[in-house]
């Protein structure tokens, strides 16, 4: 018997129970399509959130210094206080691989305008800052040199700022009281949102260094190093010329660990993927449960369409259908169906993409390998499943099969 | 040397093997620890042409019989051989194959295929020979059209009647050139005159040579035929040829005509298939 009288025979017992068909092959479509869904709206968040981390420039690059012990008990990253701003200036000076280093010290101050009050981070930071970030201002200036070196009370604030001490003034060339110590607003942040939980990147006041450092703070050491490298592809070289710098001002010997930790935004943006290509996966695994419990049911059906059709299988035998006629018949039937169920599913699945995408802000798309690999799935769940109900059809006896009532 | 002598001298050498050849065939079943003797060698041959009918009341073994002669089942001990060749130790595919081109099964219950037409039914056995579709489609009509049920090709079996169903199968039977058609009690579900049609046909088709073996409890249906073999108790009780056989269509003639009744007619037509060996009996 050739494939396409097999398959021809497969349609003709589809069509002859649409109904029972339909919704066989719905499990199937519901799983298809909720593969398909799932993977896109975890795609459409994955490549979503790589935009954001890219928009924040990936040649970012952190030095914190480690972490200090207190009787023991070590308190966590950045504790340490061996990080200077010489370190900074070697960083500058003796890595060809960076482009831009900013040292920076921060603290927690109290702010106040007028009878407005606001509680937020300061920053003090080298001239390069802004550039580091990619940051731009929407009014005013920024530090000039002479005030950064001099340590100049100015300083330029970020929008949250801006909106609670000055609501609709506007806050360029008013003061500001940091800490009781009386500050310049020479400009204002352009906003930048949320850079993680609770963390907005715009309620900050940004200063220069030696102002927070030595004038409000009145320590020697620094917060943290920010610095850019050249590009994308020289992060792991600037990583590496960091380590080497800072481990020789720092006198350590060969065994000693680094005291400083590098963080780089690639890092960041790897850890962001990787999170998101687990949950991505992780929602495709739950839908394929349901492709899964698709499949059970169409070797119900397929086991009841057997038992139905002995009489049927018995006059096939008789008149010469082999063992592997039948087997072949009744499995092109169940993979027909599941893959039928699959195409629907697909269509399903890209419909409720495109709906999903309207309501969210996520670039949704439909995946292409998912599709693949949803209806490839769905064509070996139709094979799995099929094939006990289709063994049990071609063993049947022509002489019992015939008896069947 | 004799043997290439006689093949040379006569188109039908005397030792050609009969076409179906039983030799001390057994039968047991075993059933929930019961040993159920069916057939307790058992001896026959049927010779090309033939036209024969085995009998028995029900738990004779002549079902059992029926069985192994159509390959559906295989002899506990003992040799069966078609055309010559041995078939009871055929594994189940050989014994698909045999049955698809060798026999020919009609059956009680018509056993067509439900809410199928009579076209694709016929065409069935083709389909399992790889026969193409343009010449599935042609040989089916052929054989519906010997059967007399031109015309309604594309009826499915609930639109015919139980003669027309049974004509359908035995059309189904003999698409495939089959050795032997074998009919297990086919007048079984008819009625009389359904019954006399058939056996009509079954006359035409044993007239054009073709092999005829049928099963019946029913000694008026076995009259039709040339040979009665009565089985008894799983062994051969008796094995003669019949005095006298009925004449199916004079049968029918002479039955009270029924209105809207033109079937008698049709299966009298001479059979537009061309006769097979000239040289039967």
């Amino acid at each position: 018997m050739n494939v396409w009288g097999v398959i021809r025979l497969a349609l003709v017992s589809i069509a002859r129970n649409k109904m029972r068909s339909f919704l066989t092959a719905l499990g199937i479509i519901i799983g298809v399509a909720s593969v398909v869904t799932m993977v896109g709206v975890g795609q459409g968040a994955y490549s979503s959130v790589q935009s954001e981390i890219s928009k924040m420039g990936t040649s970012l690059i952190m030095i914190m210094p480690g972490s200090s012990s207190s009787g023991g008990a070590r308190q966590g990253a950045g504790t340490k206080t061996t990080l200077t701003e010489e370190d900074a200036n070697a960083i500058a000076a003796d890595c060809p691989s960076i482009s831009m280093v900013s040292p920076v010290a921060r603290s927690n101050a109290p702010l106040v305008f007028a009878n407005q009050n606001w509680t937020s981070q300061v920053m003090g930071v080298g001239a390069d800052y802004l550039g580091i970030r990619a940051w731009k201002l929407t009014s005013g200036r920024f530090f000039t040199d002479p005030e950064i070196r001099n340590g100049a009370k100015v300083c330029v604030i970020g929008k949250v700022v801006a909106d609670n001490l000055f609501g609709s003034i506007s806050p360029v060339g008013q003061s500001i009281r940091v800490k009781k110590m009386p500050f310049e607003v020479v400009g204002v942040l352009e906003s930048r949102g949320q850079s993680g939980p609770n963390q907005d990147q715009d309620d900050v006041v940004v200063a220069p260094l030696y102002t927070v450092q030595r004038r409000m703070l009145g320590v020697t050491y620094i917060h943290m190093v920010m610095a850019s490298a050249l590009d994308d592809n020289s992060v792991e070289t600037a990583k590496e010329e960091i380590t080497t710098v800072l481990r020789r001002r720092h006198r350590l010997l060969d065994k000693e660990d680094d005291d400083f930790q590098i963080r780089t935004q690639a890092d960041m943006a790897a850890m962001a993927s990787s999170t998101l290509g687990i949950i991505t996966l992780l929602l495709g695994a739950i839908a394929s449960v349901s492709l899964v419990v698709g499949g059970i049911g169409i070797m119900n059906i397929m086991l009841v369409s057997v038992t139905e059709r002995t009489r049927e299988i018995g006059i096939r035998m008789a008149i010469g259908a082999r063992g592997r006629d039948i087997l072949t018949q009744f499995l092109v039937e169940s993979v027909t169906l599941s893959c039928v169920g699959g195409f629907l599913g697909i269509v399903v699945g890209m419909v409720l993409t495109n709906i999903i995408s309207r309501f969210t802000e996520w670039q949704v798309y439909v995946s292409i390998p998912a599709m693949v690999i949803a209806v490839s799935f769905s064509a070996a769940v139709g094979i799995f499943f099929g094939l006990y109900p289709a063994w049990k059809a071609s063993q049947l006896d022509p002489i019992e099969a015939l008896r069947f009532e | 040397m004799s043997l290439k002598t006689t093949a040379i001298l006569s188109d039908r050498p005397a030792n050609e093997p009969p076409l179906l050849e039983i030799a001390g065939v057994h039968k047991t079943y075993f059933m929930d620890g019961v040993t159920v003797k069916a057939l307790r060698g058992v001896n026959l041959s049927v010779q090309r042409g033939e036209f024969v009918a085995i009998m028995g009341a029900s738990g004779s073994g002549k079902s059992t019989l029926m069985n192994i002669l159509g390959c559906l089942d295989r002899p506990t001990h003992g040799v069966y051989k078609i055309n010559g060749i041995e078939v009871s130790h055929l594994s189940k595919n050989q014994l698909a194959t045999v049955r698809n081109r060798q026999i020919g099964f009609v059956f009680q219950g018509f056993n067509l295929l439900s809410r199928t037409s009579a076209l694709e039914n016929v065409e069935m056995p083709m389909v399992y020979a790889n026969v193409q579709a343009e010449e599935r489609r042609e040989r089916a009509l052929a054989a519906l059209a010997s059967v007399g049920l031109t015309g309604r090709e594309n009826h499915t079996s609930s639109q015919l009647s139980g003669g027309q169903q049974q004509r359908v199968a035995i059309a189904r039977a003999l698409v495939n050139k089959p050795a032997v058609i074998l009919a297990d009690e086919p007048t079984g579900n008819l009625d009389s005159r359904s019954s006399i049609e058939i056996m009509a046909i079954f006359q035409g088709l044993n007239e054009r040579g073709i092999t005829v073996v049928l099963i019946t409890h029913e000694p008026d249906i076995a009259q039709y035929t040339k040979r009665n073999v009565r089985v008894k108790d799983g062994l051969i009780s008796s094995d003669e040829a019949v005095a006298r056989q009925l004449n199916a269509p004079a049968e029918l003639a002479a039955l009270p005509p029924l209105e809207q009744d033109g079937l008698a007619d049709e299966i009298e037509q001479p059979i537009p298939e061309e006769q097979e060996g000239a040289a039967l009996p």
